[in-house]
């Protein structure tokens, strides 16, 4: 190559005209995108300039709820008081190293598993038989000396979690048997699994919460009271059920026609072919959008204050309304929570794409 | 043969075995439910919709008394449920547009910018933006004592935005009447002028006499008398505003809200249908001669549609499912107005199988329009 240009550049090739560097013509290329790079930077400037002003320069760091009255800036010292309250709600206060121990080993297994190298059979035993049993004893207690705590008592965000992780995991096998039936030959299953998907998919959450809290009590027989946190939990599963039989199918779909077809003049049953050829196939391709309903179901779970449950966001709402507090830091505490939100969701949004990729590298 | 082993006869013992379960559930269901309602003295059946209401409802689209029935109240709730739906929606899918337009500029500011403002706004739930909207007006503007009166006849104050209304006097009907029938023929100016320039392939003056139909009656019939307006102006009483258009903190937080949330989906979903075209399409059009703005125009934008319309039929059905949320604020839509009802009449299972099915209803109307409106902009294969 450098022979051709040394040959070349003697017969008359004029020099290339100097350019500018491509970072430069990105953001001044032409009068407008000047224009708008400079109203952005304006916005960018004014909006760092609010936050920081907020966040640190008129901010309170010690006092109490007077000093922060006084202020226009954030008010640090409700976080310091109230985050403990915000994040574990009612539960007990001497006991409250239990939640955070569960949290912390819920987050940390999370963690393990989110790694596709430890996707094997192993880890969905060491789930149900140990992390789940262990996160239920060290939360409602009763065993081992722990002092029993009712569910009325659990709050926060471990509550958050649990409705929204919970909610996914009874709720995948049942959407995978709709996402079945609906693909089904046999007309009446299909009509019946149809009629549930659409019906779910057709009414807001809040008209499901509403039917597990207010409707379910009417339909059990006299004596049986069924827990309020359960009864929310089993409306978010029967929620969530819908959406996931409607994804698994998108991936039901895709399988081509010749695997159910090699499968079946193999001599294979029904739940052979589906269990060994066709679902395992089906279900890789809708994990990275599973993972992104998982964002929407946990960003969700914040409807179950509605129907009364001390989610993370009803305790952070109550934080606010301490009579000592109240109208002082408001956007303290949304702030906060939003930030926690965001902080969860915009690492599983990550962890999406990461998955995305690493499907179209493995698997082309 | 054992006829157990017969296919057939086992698909229809699984079908019969199915249904039978299924119906065995509900059958149950419903006589312990009857059982228990019964102990409590509770009728069943929508006898209750006829009764007398009784409760206020701040905010009413169509007239409105605690004296209305029940099922009058209801219907106000499905009103607001659609207005305030609505509204987000095309308000959010202007504003989405931009936002996703910004999101494709070559500049990267503002690339980034728009791409921040989508990632705050789909990371955090909605219900905790409605909580923050509805807190910070609150917060932020002075109690009704002491309103803002910012333009004359205008209020501000933490229970919300009052403003003068217009309202016609007399020759209404007239109007009404000579405005239908302007839309209508202004819909078939344009038409006929489409028409004549797809087949001649020269321009005409169509949408110019479409808008001179469409706006010179009224203002003919204003001119010459035969309709005329009056101003309900607002009075600062001495604990609250009379008179006038309200617009109150609760609609504006749920409204703001949901547009927000559907501007940041449109975004997304215009983003990544217009990026799906090819940029050979560009190419081509560009060397055709066409003009960028053209090229978006006629080539790239009718294909892009067709990837467009199925994600925003799924945006819509999901802003008004999300627009239940008023609850959480005091925003009287359909659920909240249920729920006043269930309270008071104790009739839960008939009050939430109305509002459930309301809400199936009008998702699959509007699933129905946007699967016509995407057979419309299909691919036309010759």
């Amino acid at each position: 190559m450098a022979e051709t240009q040394t040959l070349a550049l003697p017969l008359g090739a004029s020099k290339p005209p100097a350019r500018r560097s491509g970072w430069f013509k990105a953001y001044f290329g032409t009068p407008l995108n000047s224009a708008i790079s400079l109203a952005s930077i304006a916005a960018i400037f004014l909006l760092g300039k609010l936050a920081f002003g907020w966040l640190a320069v008129n901010a309170v760091f010690s006092g109490d709820a007077a000093t922060c009255k006084v202020s226009s800036g954030a008010c640090w010292p409700f976080l310091a008081e109230k985050l403990r309250y915000m994040i574990f709600g009612f539960y007990p206060f001497e006991e409250q190293w239990r939640p955070l121990l569960a949290l912390s080993l819920f987050l940390a297994s999370c963690l393990v598993s989110m790694m596709p190298r430890f996707w094997n059979r192993a880890l969905l035993y060491a789930w149900l038989l140990l992390v789940l049993p262990v996160l239920y004893i060290l939360m409602a207690g009763g065993v081992f000396g722990l002092a029993p705590v009712p569910t009325s008592s659990w709050g926060g965000l471990p509550l958050s979690f649990m409705l929204s992780f919970i909610g996914l995991v009874c709720a995948l096998p049942l959407g995978i048997g709709l996402a079945l039936a609906r693909a089904s030959s046999l007309p009446a299953i299909r009509i019946l699994s149809v009629g549930f998907i659409e019906i779910v998919r057709g009414v807001p959450l809040i008209s499901i919460l509403f039917m597990a809290t207010v409707m379910l009590p009417l339909f059990m027989p006299e004596g049986v009271t069924i827990d309020k946190l359960l009864r929310a939990q089993v409306a978010i599963i029967i929620f969530a059920a819908a959406y996931i039989a409607e994804i698994v199918r998108g991936g039901l779909q895709d399988v081509p026609e010749g695997q159910f077809e090699a499968g079946y003049s193999l001599g294979l049953s029904y739940w052979q072919v589906m269990r060994k050829i066709v679902l395992p196939q089906a279900l890789k391709k809708v994990i990275p959008p599973m993972v992104g309903l998982f964002i929407g179901f946990f960003q969700d779970t914040t409807l179950v204050t509605i129907v009364g449950l001390l989610d993370f966001l009803d305790t952070v709402r109550s934080a606010l309304r301490d009579p000592e507090w109240q109208g002082i830091a408001v956007l303290e505490g949304y702030v906060f929570a939003a930030a926690v939100y965001f902080a969860f969701s915009a690492l599983m949004g990550t962890y999406s794409r990461f998955l995305e990729r690493h499907f179209r590298v493995t698997h082309g | 043969m054992n006829i157990l082993n017969d296919m057939r006869f086992r698909a229809f013992c699984y079908q019969i075995g199915a249904i039978g379960l299924v119906a065995f559930a509900a059958w149950t269901m419903f006589a312990t439910a009857s059982d228990n309602l019964a102990k409590q003295n509770i009728a069943t059946g929508f006898g209750f919709l006829a009764r007398q209401a009784g409760f206020v409802i701040s905010e009413t689209a169509i007239a409105y008394q605690p004296t209305d029935s029940i099922a009058r109240a209801i219907l106000v709730g499905i009103v607001n449920t659609v207005k305030v739906s609505l509204l987000a929606a095309i308000l959010g899918t202007l504003l989405g547009l931009f936002v996703g337009v910004a999101r494709m500029s070559r500049n990267p500011l503002l690339a980034r910018l728009a791409l921040a403002y989508v990632e705050v706004l789909r990371n955090v739930p909605l219900l905790l933006y409605l909580f923050l909207w509805y807190s910070l007006i609150i917060l932020v503007f002075p109690p009704v004592k002491q309103a803002l009166n910012v333009l004359p006849g205008v209020f501000l104050s933490n229970s919300g935005l009052v403003l003068p209304a217009v309202f016609v006097e007399s020759g209404a009907t007239i109007l009404a009447l000579i405005v239908c029938a302007g839309i209508a023929s202004a819909i078939l100016i344009w038409r006929i002028s489409r028409q004549r320039r797809i087949t001649t392939g020269q321009s005409n003056h169509g949408a110019f006499i479409a808008c001179l139909v469409l706006l010179v009656p009224p203002l003919l019939l204003w001119g010459l008398g035969g309709v005329s307006f009056g101003w309900d102006i607002p009075q600062a009483g001495r604990f609250r505003l009379t008179g006038g258009l309200h617009v109150r903190p609760e609609f504006v937080a749920l409204l703001f809200g949901l547009l927000l949330s559907v501007s940041a989906s449109v975004a997304e979903i215009v983003r990544a249908g217009i990026q799906a075209i090819g940029p050979g399409q560009w190419e081509a059009a560009a060397a055709l001669g066409l003009h960028r703005s053209r090229v978006m125009r006629l080539v790239v934008l009718p294909q892009a549609l067709r990837l467009i319309i199925p994600p925003l039929t799924n945006t819509y059905l999901t802003v008004f499912k999300n627009s239940s949320l008023a609850i959480a604020i005091g925003y009287p839509d359909l659920v909240m107005v249920s729920n006043t009802v269930m309270n008071q009449t104790g009739q839960a299972i008939e009050t939430i199988a109305i509002f459930m099915g309301v809400y199936l209803g009008l998702s699959i109307a509007i699933s129905l329009t946007m699967n016509w409106y995407n057979a419309r902009v299909a691919l036309k294969e010759r």
